[in-house]
């Protein structure tokens, strides 16, 4: 197998997640974008890993997988948090950082 | 995709693997197919049921790598437990079914442009930086004990760094989600 | 004791925490067990100098000169078995099984014969020419390598991070001057401060303070120093606003804060830029090595020292960045005197010093025409000298005096004068510490700093502080022969005149030290005769005054002591009769032969003692003393002239405004830069996504309303509406870049990581 295929694989994942998180409307899908980043970081992790036979890529697709599950639980409490005070998901209507 | 099946194909030429390629061509065809469905789907619910596709996809392809330990938290972590707290998010912010889902023009295009641009940089240097290198072919799937005693010696800072930025985060969630 | 330094500044972080957990309940609110500590650690700070002075006493004879290419650490470290260094350690904690000591003495490791550091400066007298010789002949001379001991802090991926002591003659110095001050400070904030409401906290910082100050000055690694270096800053956050209700305190504590971040960024970065350059160690002595044998790049080393020169100007209040230094002094007066005047503001001369051949070999030193760090230094002696003149408030002019003054230090370093610029630093601790805590003892009755309003005539009503004050005053002036500022400006001056640019002296910056010099004689007559002379004014003339307790008076007679004495420590050859085994002693035992410095560079050298640079430094005391006296004792010269003319009415101005820069900083960098690059980024999203869209209907929609508004509307009123119609649509235009849309933020983040990393490839390939 090639290297470059898990590579390439991943940075599709990536490029697909970021399209995703600027042009997704509802915060929870772009939450669910970011995921598809960050399956895509641990694919590369572990894609050198294999490649360098050294554990450390594996231990760190680990770190990021736990990284990843506090990020969406706070990540949904904050969307929880806009739901019940701006009655909606909707990205474009939350504007506090307007200047 | 294609690109993924254009280096899937360079890689005809490999004597034994046969099997291994193929099976990675599929879920790599599958978990592309799935993840352009999560950012354009209108349907939230499909959307998750989409990217529960992308990431047991993902766990396969560490089973390929030998990652084992790796894609059985993958499976557990990310389709047990993050997915179903992605449901619940679903359902209580109410979000409508459908209908609601079609992005300003402006950053529909704003997302297009950014990810062509990061794709075409992203392409060039891996093919430049890696060219064909080859994955080890006598690949041994990790010993669970390996990883382990990986975390527990040489990233031991790290993990205790992480495990209090759990916490940190369970706390966070509570205080921002709860009612007051 | 030497390997056991790291006692020191254990002892008052103990204090700290002691005082916070029961200070209140003690009789004297936590006061004592801070002046205790303090003592203690004095005492063995003192043991340590004597260690120290005895190791390079009995330094063992050279063993023949060898290469020395060996990094003193990583070679030169001796793992001693476990046990043994748990005997020695006595600590009995887990640490000292990671213990390995490093104590690289002389006879374990190459024992090079640097040339003699006497050799240099008494055999002749001519300064740089030496080097060369001292290395051949002259009395073969030992060098005494620093005490380095270390263990593993934490280890996380294989990556180890080291913590430990260094002690070599600048460390002990500096521990000697940061827990003498420390002390006397601590006595006289008893009277000082006493009632105050935050008593206990009070003292609590101060041994905060005092054990942050020893933990960067003992550094054996800069992630040490990063860590020490950011502690003082914090207590010094805290001390400035320590009374916080008024809100001007709280504000000069922020700004502190603030600028001091913006060089803990050139800090960092230079630090970063260390540990890659020496192969990824954040070792002192090895990054030191490295560089002087260098085995560093040239372009890696001025990147560094120039980053690193950012962090010395906000710390050390350099010219550009000084500003908080002055709205510092809104702190308690002790305050003022220990750390924004005589411990933390020289941390940024201290790293300078500790990583000399960082700085001697990036900023070519020893062998370039000028460079930015002396540059930085002359312009800073002189601007701050100037601001002094303006200024009412007694702190003020003495932390302008602070700024110049660090100004001859960065100077120093930058001219290659090392020991000139280390001696500066001590008797600048000793007579700036008097004359803050005469300003305190000045102000403790009539609670205001105001010379032009409330004091006048006080040296009928606290001779004691009038008298020290004199002789604070006359040691920075640098009253020949007899002050302990004459000598360390000295031999500044004729460092400045015959280090540097190989041997021909930077005359930029000895004419920058000379008007500096007459400008500090002139602002500190004149605050003379502000507070002690004339007739009382205002409060002082109000209250019945009298001199101030024990507590206050003492510590200002024994540094006024020490402002004479100082200088004596470091007696040039052929200036003043003195015993030969005295002479230079200061620079035979503080500047470092080992490896790890430039002393055995070949561009490095030592000035001697000049007349004329005596003579010349003389005449510009009785120029700015004398032209200061005739101003205000006599009333001679054009009094009035700022109102009366206008150039000088517009100096005044510029002065007045502190050269405006306190402007430039909150107005205009500040606040301009929030909106603008936003902005900027918004339209250039806008004219180029947007653009491939509409591009062309737009244009032709804009070229019709272009014409109609400005060619037909502007043939008959555009002239008026039609600048301020452009001046609002562009506002509006402008306003929308600020969405607040985070998903907008988002694209402009990975489109400009995406865009660095083609530069990246590109670049790369």
């Amino acid at each position: 197998m090639l290297l470059n295929q898990f590579l390439v694989l991943a940075a599709v994942l990536f490029c697909i997640g970021v399209y995703g998180v600027i042009a997704r409307k509802n915060g929870v899908l772009v939450l669910m974008s970011v995921e598809l980043i960050l399956n895509a970081v641990n694919i590369n992790l572990v894609a050198f890993s294999a490649m360098t036979d050294s554990i450390s890529g594996q231990v760190f697709a680990l770190f990021v997988i736990a990284v990843a599950a506090a990020e969406v639980g706070v990540g949904l409490a904050i969307v929880l948090a806009i739901f019940r005070t701006h009655k909606t998901v909707d990205l474009d209507q939350v504007d506090l950082m307007k200047g | 995709m294609i690109a993924v099946l254009a280096a899937a194909a360079q890689n005809a030429d490999a004597p034994v693997y046969v099997a291994q390629n193929v099976a990675f061509g599929i879920i790599a065809a599958l978990m592309v197919f799935s993840a352009i469905r999560v950012v354009t789907t209108a349907n939230v619910v499909h959307a998750a049921a989409y990217l529960v596709m992308v990431l047991a996809g993902a766990a396969a392809q560490f089973i390929l790598l030998g990652a084992e330990f790796v894609a059985i938290t993958q499976v557990m972590v990310y389709i047990g437990a993050v997915v179903v707290l992605f449901l619940f998010g679903i359902m209580l912010t109410k979000a409508p079914m459908r209908g609601e889902e079609f992005a300003r023009r402006d950053q529909w295009l704003a997302g297009l442009f950014t990810s062509v641009v990061l794709f075409g940089v992203l392409i060039y240097g891996l093919l430049d930086g890696f060219g064909r290198s080859k994955i080890p072919q006598d690949l041994q799937p990790t010993l669970t004990g390996e990883v382990s005693d990986s975390i527990f010696g040489t990233y031991l800072l790290a993990f205790e760094a992480i495990s209090l930025l759990l916490l940190a985060a369970a706390v966070g969630a509570i205080v921002v989600s709860k009612r007051d | 004791m030497l390997t056991h330094a790291w006692i020191i500044p254990l002892i008052p972080a103990i204090s700290f925490v002691l005082i916070l957990a029961i200070g209140k309940k003690l009789p004297r609110g936590g006061s004592e067990i801070g002046i205790a500590s303090v003592a203690i650690c004095f005492v063995l700070a003192l043991t340590v100098a004597f260690g120290w002075v005895s190791r390079v006493n009995d330094g063992t004879p050279p063993e023949g000169r060898q290469s020395s290419q060996s990094y003193l650490i990583t070679e030169g470290h001796e793992t001693r078995p476990v046990t043994e260094a748990d005997a020695e350690a006595e600590n009995g904690t887990d640490a000292a099984a990671h213990g390995t000591e490093a104590e690289a003495t002389s006879t374990d490791h190459e024992a090079e014969a640097t040339e003699s550091t006497e050799a240099t400066a008494t055999e002749d007298e001519h300064g740089t020419e030496t080097s060369a010789e001292g290395e051949e002949g002259g009395e073969e001379h030992h060098a005494t390598s620093a005490v380095v001991r270390d263990m593993t802090w934490f280890d996380s991926g294989g990556f180890d991070i080291r913590v430990g002591t260094m002690v070599d003659g600048l460390s002990s110095l500096m521990l000697v001057v940061v827990t003498l001050i420390s002390l006397l400070v601590h006595v006289f904030s008893t009277d000082y401060v006493a009632g105050d409401r935050r008593y206990t906290h009070y003292f609590a910082f101060l041994s905060l303070f005092t054990a942050s100050m020893l933990f960067f000055v003992l550094s054996s690694s800069t992630i040490q120093m990063i860590v020490g270096w950011e502690l003082v800053g914090l207590c010094s956050f805290a001390l400035i606003g320590h009374w916080w209700e008024e809100k001007p305190n709280s504000d000069a504590a922020l700004k502190a804060f603030l600028t001091n971040r913006v060089g803990d960024v050139g800090l960092l970065c230079g630090m970063i830029i260390l540990f890659f350059a020496a192969n990824g160690s954040f070792d002192i002595v090895r990054i030191t090595e490295m560089a002087n044998e260098g085995a560093i790049r040239h372009s890696l080393l001025l990147i560094a020292s120039l980053s690193l020169m950012t962090a010395v100007m906000s710390k050390s209040g350099q010219f550009v960045l000084h500003t908080w230094l002055p709205d510092a002094m809104a702190g308690p007066t002790p305050v003022s005197a220990l750390i924004h005047a005589a411990t933390m503001v020289v941390a940024g001369i201290y790293m300078v010093a500790r990583l000399y051949p960082v700085f001697f070999e990036g900023l070519s030193i020893g062998t370039g025409n000028i460079n930015a760090l002396a540059i930085m230094g002359s312009v800073t002696l002189l601007f701050g000298a100037l601001l002094a003149f303006v200024q009412s408030d007694i702190k003020k002019v003495l932390a302008y005096s602070t700024i110049s003054q660090l100004g001859y230090m960065v100077m120093a370093l930058g001219v290659g004068a090392w020991t000139a610029a280390i001696f500066h630093l001590f008797t600048h601790a000793i007579f700036k510490a008097c004359l803050f805590l005469g300003s305190g003892s000045l102000a403790h009755h009539i609670h205001s700093f105001d010379m032009k309003k409330d004091m006048g005539g006080m040296r009928k009503v606290m001779p004691k502080t009038y008298a020290t004050f004199l002789i604070g005053t006359a040691a920075l002036m640098g009253v020949p022969l007899v002050t302990a500022g004459f000598w360390s400006k000295d031999e500044i001056l004729a460092g400045a005149h015959m280090l540097g640019g190989g041997g021909d002296g930077y005359p930029f910056a000895i004419v920058m030290g000379l008007l500096g010099a007459i400008c500090t004689c002139a602002y500190m007559t004149r605050a003379i005769w502000y507070v002690f002379f004339g007739e009382p004014r205002g409060k002082s003339a109000e209250m019945e005054l009298h001199e101030n307790g024990p507590r206050i008076v003492v510590p200002l007679m024994i540094l006024a002591f020490g402002s004479i004495v100082a200088g004596f420590v470091n007696i040039p050859d052929g200036s003043i009769p003195w015993p030969a085994k005295w002479q230079l002693w200061f620079e035979h035992m503080v500047e470092p032969t080992g490896t790890y410095f430039v002393a055995t560079n070949p561009d490095f050298g030592h000035p001697s003692f000049l007349p004329w640079v005596a003579v010349v430094s003389f005449g510009a005391i009785v120029v700015g003393a004398g032209a200061a006296y005739l101003w205000y004792w006599k009333g001679l010269g054009p009094h009035g002239i700022t109102e009366r003319n206008r150039f000088a009415r517009a100096g005044y101005v510029v002065l007045e405004k502190k050269y405006g820069l306190d402007i430039l900083y909150t107005d205009w960098i500040a606040g301009g830069v929030k909106g603008p690059i936003a902005r900027a980024a918004y339209w250039i999203n806008q004219n180029v996504i947007d653009g491939l869209v509409n591009l062309v209907g737009r244009t032709a929609a804009k070229t019709g309303q272009w014409v109609y508004r400005y060619v037909d509307q502007g043939a008959i009123d555009g002239a008026v509406n039609g600048s301020g119609a452009t001046a609002s649509g562009a506002g509006e235009v402008l306003r929308k870049t600020q969405t607040g849309k985070v998903q907008t933020y988002g694209s402009y983040l990975f489109v400009g990581a995406a865009l660095l990393a083609a530069v990246i490839v590109v670049i790369a390939s």
